[in-house]
Order: structure tokens, then C-alpha cells, then sequence
């Protein structure tokens, strides 16, 4: 421990990475650059989320790292295990205990509260880039709320899929202002926003950093007769049963044989382990 | 009573023109790159429902003043007066920049010369089409597909390509479209850029005469830059001849091309190829 | 109605040394509401252009020419294409058309400037187009295919399908035969009734007899030492 500064960034990167974030909190949706570090891993593993948890984390916080919602993917496990050795602090794999969660993709699905910060790992904050390729123009677009782009991109949308397909990084306004790319979370979590925990978005590579304080306003984009809808596969849970969980399908078989599980590891658990508890004591009250 | 004679003279000269108040008023325009002259002491007045062309060689200057006129170019001097629905006749120069994009999305619109400029070319034809639209507030998809419709349907674009791309059409289909893609919000003034340039002749005359029926459809004022004579004798109202960064005639566009009074337009009418 | 005065008209030729050629001075026209005045000369004596000045085509150097009271000397861009529209028609020898629009609507025209009903604007055309013997199987096509006389007759159309007050034939019987010169006879004729002002330039001798009031020689017009 005592190799590495806390938390790895030595203090004035950690100040300069703090006072992007408190800007960002003060002007909900707005992309503020930041000087992003070369981290340990590489572009695209979540340098942006781990360099916001390492200026937000303090020696009593309890860490969690979800990637696509589960706590045992690689890049969960190795960021998990990064800020274990250069920063000692504890780390879970229950929503409920932890006070700072990066995610990659996903948003928990047990409710946050006012103690916990929810970190995004971004790989590209600006919405407008699909259809206008020059940084100037978008920060010109941001600065005049011209947003009629970023309607244009689910016209084509519906006129091409007769919906609006797109399913991830959902298009958002924030506090009627700002268009906000929500990370490529599904449009499933995109009611969630409106939460209230913090929410800090990281991009390393784009050396940006936004942010939505406690019960900010989140609204998904849409048209008054294609109506915003957070959709999910239409089944429930193989393991746990939820039908109120993002789930993920997997292949189970080599003749195309799928299940459909919670995306949400740590969710799923706890619920499988209630239904199990319950069942022991069940088969308790039966037996005595 | 000469003050009386005057004032007389006044009245009666005011209420003959219908419109007293010019569109765009153009006052002293200079453009300098270095040393060399963009454009220089330019000044006119454009009214309601006119068009006027702009002609001259390359290099005449004629496109550097238009640039200025439509705002992608600061001038060095002068002012640019338009006519705003809210405050009448305001700079364009000194405005706001947020008000000046929303005029150069609502009451302007700039055609131009290669389609593919004024084009997004990775959006579909109804996209491109609905994006000025949707730039003003406009949320409601079937109300902007069918104004969609209607607008290819004005430029002569068949319905079924209205989930194609501009990168499917061909040359005239693309500026047809851009012009659809600029008129569907009403504008009241339009700059255009060598239209016409690079089409087909067959293709040229379509767009001169689509271009005509919603001039006069819709009561457009335009300012249209261009080297091709025929295309300013069938579409301008009033001709503006430039050379080397200064206007040498101006008139209306049959007398200027039939009675050329400066010697570089006579030389200018007299080398077109008679067909 | 038309009224010219003191007029002088010269070409500088830039191109050819710059050389000035006057070939109108001292010019004096008064033409009233329902009169026709025909303009006579040797060709090359000056009627044509006489007709384009009035028009505003050409440019005139000094002198006035008062068309319903507007000044065409001089007068700006906009009120001479305000005359155009309203007051002062033109039919010319030669007809200049956008290709690809249709007879019917190059007729029409005029009137859809006025802001005439596209569809009344139509009928009116339609009406005149069939009194001058056009087909009806041609009117939905581009006159730039026309023969010569059928051109002649679609630039008649055009110039009578709204009432001018003020009218400039040039030639307007020229290539016609006999039944259609005389339909153009009488459009002439009823022009003048509802008391439009008319300058022509009549190579027929007896249709200049049949409408014209008197015959004008431009060739007065010459400067001084050139007739």
C-alpha cells in the first residue's frame, strides 16, 4: 500500500480530476475536459471511470465494479483488484453496501440512495457525433441548444426500422438543457436516471467528464407519436425468476438452445439466495 | 413651397412603392484577403419576391461576396441589413450568433453548388428533408414525413425513394433535393451558389424551372451566383456584373445582357456561344 | 398613357476603340389610351429599338419616357419590372421560354405573377390559345419545339392574356396566315377598345391601315447629318 499514493493518481491530478467533477455537477449534462491521465490498462477499459473513482474514493468507502452488470467479468475483477492494491479500500459485490459503484453498460437494478455515487465508464460522451463529425460544430450545437440533429437520428431510425432500434446510449436531455450521451447503458436504465445517488461519467480517451447531481431531471428523446419506451427481452429469469430484471441471453447449447438470465449478478444472487433461505426454512417449518 | 413641392414629391414617391422596406439592404462591403480584394464597395437593396443575379468570371468575386452576405464570411466593412420578422432591419454582422443561426435555419437558406455540401449524405431523403423541421421544434414523426412527402413531391422526387440516401441519386435528384431540404421551413431570402452548375443541360433546364415556380409560389427573394448568362436571363429580375472584386453594372438583368453599358459586360455577352 | 420626350439613345462600343454611336436624338412620342401608333423607317432606322427603350430593355441616355406616369428613364429595376407586371406588355419577335415548361403555362405566366388562381390563370390561356388556332394536343408541350408561326402566336398569347394598358408589338403578324392575322386583327382591335395604348411595328401594310391611328417615322428621330 504504501507504494502507491492513494488511490494510485498522485493529489493534483486527483484535484484537477475533482474540479472537472464539481463543474460538472454544477452544469448537469455539460461535457467539461479534463486532462486525462495514462492509466494502467488500455483506452477502452474504463481509464475515464477509474480515474473519477480515484478522485471521489476516501479510505472509508466500500468499492464495487460491475461491467454489463456483473461483479466477475475480467474488467470488473481487474479494476476491482487495481483499487484494492493502490488504494485499500473495501470492496463488495452488494449494491446495497457499496458507497462508490463503476459500472461499464449497466445500472443496478436495486435502487440507489443519497450516500452512494455511481460511476460511467464512457467510451464516446459526445451524442451529436454520429452525425456531425466536427468537435467545434458539436460544442457550437451544445452551446445554442440546437439539438434538431439529434431528433434527425431517430427519424432515420423509425423511417428505416419503423421504431426507434436504437436500444443503447439512448439519447437524453438533462434539466431541459443539455442532450447527454447516458453511456452505452440499455434504454431500460434510462428512467433510472433520475436517481437519488450521483452520477459521474468518465471518458478517458475523450478526456471528458460529465455529471448528474442527486434527482436531476432525465428525459429520453423522442417524438410525441413514437413515444420513448424502456424495453427489455419479454421473458424472466432462468435462475432467479425476476421479470422485472435487464437480461441477458446466453447460449446454451450447439443447437441454439438460449436462456435468459439477470444481467445484474449481484441482483440475481440475492435473489436466488432469498428463494433458497425461504426454502429451507419451509422445509424447517415442514420438518419440525 | 418648395419645401412643399418636395414633400409632395416625397408622398407620392412613397406610396407607389407598395413595399417601402427592403429585404436586405447591403451597405459598402468590403472583403480584403492581404493585400488582394475579396469584394469592394458593394451596395444594394433587395425587395421582397426579387431576385437578383450575381455574375462575373472566377475570381470576380462574386462567391466571396455571397459568403459575406450569407454570413460564413466576416466582411472588413460595411453592414448587412435584413429585414427580421421581430425588429425590422437589423445587421446580420453585429447579431447575436445564436440568432444568427436561427435565421440562417428559418427566414435563409444557402443552395449550394455541389449538392453533397449541403447535404448530409449518410441521412436519408426524408431525414435531410425534416432536419430544419425538426431544428425548430417540430416532434411529431407523421407530421414531418408527410411534409417530407409533400416537399419531394415539389422538387419532383417520387415518394418511394424517401428512405434513400442522397448518395443513391443522381446529380440533379441531389440538388433538387437540397433545395427541398432548404425551402421546407418558408424561408423568405435564399442564396444559391452556381446552382445549376455542373448538370446536364436537359437537368439544368428542370431545376430553372422548378426554381422559377417556387420563386413565385412562395414570394422567395434570392441572390443566385453564377457564370452562366441563360440561367440569370430566365431566373433574375435584376443582374449585379462584378470583375475583379468590384460591381462595374447593375440593372435590370434583359438590359444589362441586351444593352451592356461597360465594357467588360459587352465583352462578357458577346463571348457566349450562340446556340 | 406613353409618353416620350427630348429622347437620345447611343451605343459606346467598348470593344471597337470605344467608339460613341448616337443613333437617336430629339425624340417625341405621345401616344393616348386606346390609340395605335405604328412606327415606319428603313430597317436599321431605329423602330426596334425605339420599342426597347420604352420597354426598358435599352438603356436611354437623356429625355424622359413616361409610361402611365412612371419614368422609365432612369426609374429603378424594380419600379420598370412593377410596370412590366401590371401595365406595359411586350410581344416581341422572339420567344424566350424556360425549355420543358408547357405552352399553357408559359401563357399563364403573366397572370400567376399577378397572383391570379393558378386554375383561372389556366382557362385564360386555354381560351386564347385556342382562339389562336393552337392545338389543343400542343399545349402541354414546351413551345421551343414549335414552328415558327405557332411561337409567334404563343408570344401573342402571352402578351394579350392580361389586359396592359400599355402594348409594344413587334410584328406581331409576321409568318401568321390569313385567319390567324386576322384573330390577331382583332385582339388589336379590342385592346384599343378597352383603351389600351399601342406602339407597333407593322411590315403589313394593310394591317397597319386596319388598327393603326397614325404612322410615326423614326427616321425623324435620326440625328441631325446622319438621315
Amino acid at each position: 500500500m504504501t507504494d502507491y499514493n492513494f488511490a494510485y493518481l498522485d493529489e493534483q491530478t486527483k484535484r484537477m480530476i475533482r474540479r472537472a467533477i464539481l463543474k460538472g455537477l454544477a452544469i448537469p449534462g455539460y461535457q467539461v475536459p479534463f486532462a486525462s491521465r495514462e492509466m494502467p490498462m488500455p483506452y477502452g477499459w474504463g481509464t475515464g471511470g477509474v480515474q473519477v473513482s480515484a478522485a471521489t474514493l476516501t479510505p472509508e468507502d466500500v468499492f464495487k465494479v460491475i461491467d454489463q452488470g456483473a461483479d466477475d467479468t475480467t474488467n470488473a475483477v481487474s479494476i476491482r483488484k487495481f483499487f484494492q492494491a493502490t488504494a485499500g479500500v473495501d470492496t463488495t459485490e452488494e449494491t446495497e453496501e457499496a458507497t462508490v459503484i463503476q459500472t461499464r453498460h449497466r445500472i443496478p437494478e436495486a435502487p440507489l440512495n443519497e450516500d452512494q455515487i455511481l460511476v460511467y465508464q464512457v467510451p464516446i460522451p459526445e451524442p451529436l457525433r454520429f452525425l456531425e463529425p466536427r468537435e467545434t460544430e458539436t460544442r457550437k450545437m451544445h452551446s445554442l441548444e440546437e439539438y434538431g440533429l439529434m431528433h434527425v437520428k431517430l427519424y432515420e431510425d423509425i423511417a428505416r426500422h419503423g421504431a426507434i432500434a436504437t436500444a443503447y446510449a439512448y439519447p437524453v436531455k438533462v434539466e431541459g438543457r443539455y442532450v447527454m450521451d447516458p453511456s452505452p447503458i440499455p434504454k431500460f436504465d434510462n428512467p433510472k436516471m433520475t436517481m437519488p445517488a450521483i452520477q459521474l461519467f468518465g471518458a478517458g480517451r475523450e478526456q471528458r467528464i460529465y455529471a448528474l447531481p442527486p434527482y436531476t431531471k432525465v428525459v429520453s428523446l423522442d417524438f410525441e407519436d413514437y413515444p420513448f419506451e424502456a424495453s427489455k427481452a419479454d421473458h424472466s429469469c432462468e435462475l432467479c425468476g425476476a421479470d422485472d430484471s435487464y437480461l441477458d441471453e446466453v447460449i446454451v447449447d450447439d443447437q441454439g438452445g438460449r436462456i435468459f438470465v439477470c444481467s445484474d449478478t449481484a441482483y440475481c444472487a440475492a435473489r436466488q439466495a432469498a428463494q433458497s433461505d425461504a426454502a429451507a426454512a419451509q422445509y424447517e417449518e415442514i420438518s419440525a | 413651397m418648395t419645401l412643399q413641392n418636395s414633400s409632395e414629391e416625397f408622398f407620392t414617391e412613397f406610396s407607389k412603392n407598395s413595399a417601402p422596406r427592403p429585404l436586405l439592404r447591403v451597405t459598402n462591403i468590403e472583403k480584403r484577403y492581404g493585400q488582394r480584394i475579396g469584394c469592394s464597395s458593394v451596395n444594394f437593396d433587395l425587395y421582397p419576391g426579387e431576385v437578383m443575379g450575381i455574375v462575373g468570371e472566377s475570381g470576380s468575386g462574386k462567391s466571396t461576396l455571397l459568403n459575406c452576405l450569407a454570413g460564413h464570411l466576416a466582411p472588413d466593412q460595411g453592414e448587412v441589413l435584413f429585414d427580421t420578422r421581430g425588429a425590422g432591419l437589423v445587421d446580420t454582422m453585429t447579431m447575436a450568433e445564436p440568432e444568427r443561426r436561427m435565421l440562417s435555419r428559418t427566414d435563409w437558406a444557402f443552395v449550394h453548388q455541389h449538392a453533397r455540401d449541403g447535404l448530409r449524405m449518410s441521412v436519408s431523403a426524408g431525414g435531410n428533408v425534416g432536419e430544419r423541421l425538426m431544428a425548430v421544434g417540430a416532434r411529431h414523426y407523421g407530421q414531418i414525413r408527410d411534409e417530407a412527402i409533400d416537399w419531394l413531391g415539389r422538387v419532383e422526387i417520387n415518394e418511394t425513394r424517401i428512405d434513400d440516401r442522397p448518395s443513391a441519386f443522381s446529380g440533379g435528384m441531389q440538388q433538387r433535393l437540397q433545395i427541398a431540404r432548404n425551402l421546407v421551413t418558408g424561408p423568405r431570402l435564399v442564396f444559391m451558389d452556381e446552382p445549376t452548375g455542373g448538370l446536364d443541360v436537359s437537368v439544368q433546364a428542370r431545376l430553372l424551372d422548378l426554381l422559377r415556380g417556387l420563386v413565385r409560389q412562395m414570394g422567395l427573394s434570392a441572390i443566385i451566383v453564377t457564370h452562366d448568362l441563360a440561367v440569370v436571363r430566365l431566373l433574375a429580375d435584376r443582374l449585379m456584373v462584378m470583375k475583379d472584386g468590384h460591381v462595374v453594372e447593375t440593372g435590370l438583368t434583359d438590359q444589362v445582357l441586351d444593352d451592356p453599358q461597360h465594357a467588360y459586360t459587352q465583352l462578357l455577352v458577346s463571348s457566349v456561344l450562340q446556340v | 398613357m406613353i409618353s416620350i420626350q427630348n429622347v437620345e439613345k447611343s451605343f459606346t462600343l467598348h470593344n471597337q476603340g470605344a467608339a460613341v454611336i448616337t443613333v437617336m436624338s430629339d425624340a417625341n412620342v405621345e401616344v393616348t389610351p386606346g390609340e395605335c401608333v405604328a412606327l415606319a423607317g428603313a430597317s436599321g432606322a431605329g423602330k426596334s429599338t425605339l420599342m426597347r427603350m420604352i420597354y426598358g430593355n435599352y438603356l436611354t441616355q437623356s429625355g424622359s419616357i413616361r409610361v402611365d406616369g412612371v419614368d422609365v428613364v432612369g426609374a429603378n429595376p424594380r419600379d420598370v419590372l412593377d410596370l412590366r407586371r401590371t401595365t406595359l406588355g411586350y410581344v416581341s419577335q422572339f420567344l424566350r421560354v424556360v425549355p420543358r415548361v408547357p405552352t399553357l403555362d408559359v401563357v399563364a405566366e403573366p397572370l400567376m405573377v399577378l397572383g391570379e388562381d393558378e386554375g383561372a390563370a389556366r382557362d385564360k390561356a386555354a381560351a386564347l390559345l385556342a382562339r389562336l388556332n393552337i392545338p389543343e394536343r400542343l399545349w402541354s408541350l414546351s413551345p421551343t419545339t414549335f414552328s415558327g408561326g405557332e411561337q409567334q402566336r404563343v408570344n401573342i398569347a402571352r402578351g394579350f392574356v392580361h389586359p396592359y394598358r400599355a402594348l409594344l408589338l413587334d410584328e406581331p403578324t409576321a409568318s401568321l396566315d390569313a385567319q390567324n392575322r386576322e384573330t390577331v386583327m382583332c385582339l388589336i382591335e379590342e385592346a384599343k377598345t378597352r383603351g389600351a395604348a399601342i406602339v407597333g411595328i407593322f411590315h403589313d401594310e394593310s394591317a397597319r391601315d386596319r388598327v393603326c391611328d397614325r404612322v410615326l417615322d423614326v427616321t425623324s428621330f435620326l440625328p441631325k447629318g446622319d438621315a
